[in-house]
């Protein structure tokens, strides 16, 4: 079945949003995790500023796509009341943190493709879109300096942050291609010239990811497996727990407000 | 900004929101933010228009109840406070006041021209001027701020980003 055919334009917009701010919702809640676990206070801090510029992410989409919906959900309604099958975020921001090395690893690979995704979604003929666009893009600069910095002092460090770094992109290698896989509904939006192109934006990714990687000293890892699915509401199993201490407050109280 | 030929009552409320500060950074106004937008008056209600600084900033719920009470407080009752994300903030609309007073109260001001992103901008000691300055952090105490020390004096210090 063609499913270009079945999908209206207003909700292919729609799930677009949701997916978008799915991604950032996920890696925001799973970098607050790291709230007092930091190796030290001022990398503390950090993981969590940067936890809340990923949440400010998603209440932008999440209210766009509230706006576009015009149904009265609101953006915590989408964030707190959908259950991981409607969840449409990439599989590589579910994963649970494991070491520092893991995070900055996965931030690292994370940072990279959003530079080139917000360049590419602040042109969207989508005014909307195009002004998260154009603030999520001034965020992902600093945080891209940072993991690229912990790339490289993990990487060109001791014995044990490079095994430790290795291990973590090895581990990741295989959640990339998804990353840069195109759904139907996605590639209608960018005939329309609202939705960026993801394959795209491979060729710079990988450039600006293998410069850092052998700066770092460390092995690209080769691209033997990989696993996907996340778009289509397929996830891993983490998503399940994450969520359920995410959304436990509005489960067992809803509508309860700060 | 706000438009200078703009009437008077606006100007009025302009001034008076003019005194409402960053509710993390008290010496800052919105208005040496730049974080004020513009200010509307139809058939008696106003609208103020704010952009945020940064996506996940907790301060912009705070900053818009600061405004809602200063003009209840002054006696405007129909008050809406909008958020407009474009065009996105950046540190070069702060004002040279509000630069000037960042630096007094211990934080480096932001660095001009926020095109240059990618690299680290040499940053000025806030306590003793001395240039010879490093990054310690990308964040400080919130996520507007990096945290730099002084080689010269030792001294650690916040520096307001430049985005």
């Amino acid at each position: 079945m063609n499913r270009m055919m079945d999908t209206e334009p207003e909700s292919a917009l729609f799930n677009y949003c949701v997916a978008l701010g799915d991604d950032s919702v996920v890696l925001g809640h799973r970098l607050s995790e790291w709230c007092r676990n930091g190796p030290f206070l001022e990398e503390d801090l950090a993981l969590t500023n940067t936890s809340l510029d990923f949440i400010g992410r998603a209440r932008m989409f999440y209210a766009y796509a509230a706006e576009l919906e015009n149904e009265g959900r609101t953006e915590d309604d989408i964030a707190y009341l959908r259950d991981c099958r409607e969840y449409r975020n990439l599989l590589i921001n579910e994963l649970p943190n494991g070491d520092f090395a893991f995070t900055m690893a996965r931030q690292f690979l994370i940072d990279v493709y959003d530079m080139g995704f917000f360049a590419g979604l602040a042109q969207s003929r989508d005014a909307m879109l195009a002004a998260i666009a154009g603030k999520a893009i001034k965020e992902s600069s600093y945080h891209l300096r940072r993991s690229d910095d912990w790339v490289k002092r993990l990487g060109d460090g001791t014995e044990e942050s490079r095994e430790r770094i290795q291990n973590a992109f090895n581990q990741l290698w295989g959640y990339i291609p998804e990353m840069f896989r195109m759904s139907d509904d996605e590639q209608q939006l960018v005939d329309a010239g609202i939705a960026v192109d993801r394959c795209a934006l491979k060729a710079n990714w990988e450039s600006t990811v293998h410069t850092t990687l052998k700066e770092a000293t460390l092995d690209i890892p080769s691209e033997n497996w990989a696993i996907g699915g996340g778009r289509d509401g397929m996830h891993t199993e983490h998503l399940g727990f994450l969520l359920a201490e995410m959304q436990f407050l509005q489960r067992a109280y809803p509508g309860q407000k700060w | 900004m706000l438009d200078p030929n703009c009437n008077t009552e606006t100007a009025q409320l302009f001034e008076l929101l003019s005194s409402v500060c960053d509710p993390e950074i008290p010496v800052l106004t919105l208005q040496d933010l730049g974080v004020l937008r513009d200010i509307s008056i139809d058939d008696g209600a106003i609208t103020v228009t704010i952009t945020p600084t940064y996506t996940g900033c907790p301060a912009m719920d705070a900053m818009q109840a600061d405004i809602e009470t200063t003009l209840a407080e002054a006696g405007y009752q129909h008050v809406k406070v909008k958020q407009s994300l474009s065009p996105a903030w950046t540190s070069d609309w702060m004002s040279a006041a509000g630069r000037e007073k960042l630096r007094a109260y211990g934080i480096a001001p932001p660095v001009r021209h926020s095109g240059q992103t990618t690299k680290r901008a040499n940053i000025q000691c806030p306590q003793c001027g001395s240039g010879d300055t490093e990054c310690i952090s990308e964040f400080g105490s919130t996520a507007c701020k990096a945290l730099y020390r002084c080689r010269e004096c030792l001294e650690p210090f916040d520096y307001f980003k430049c985005i």
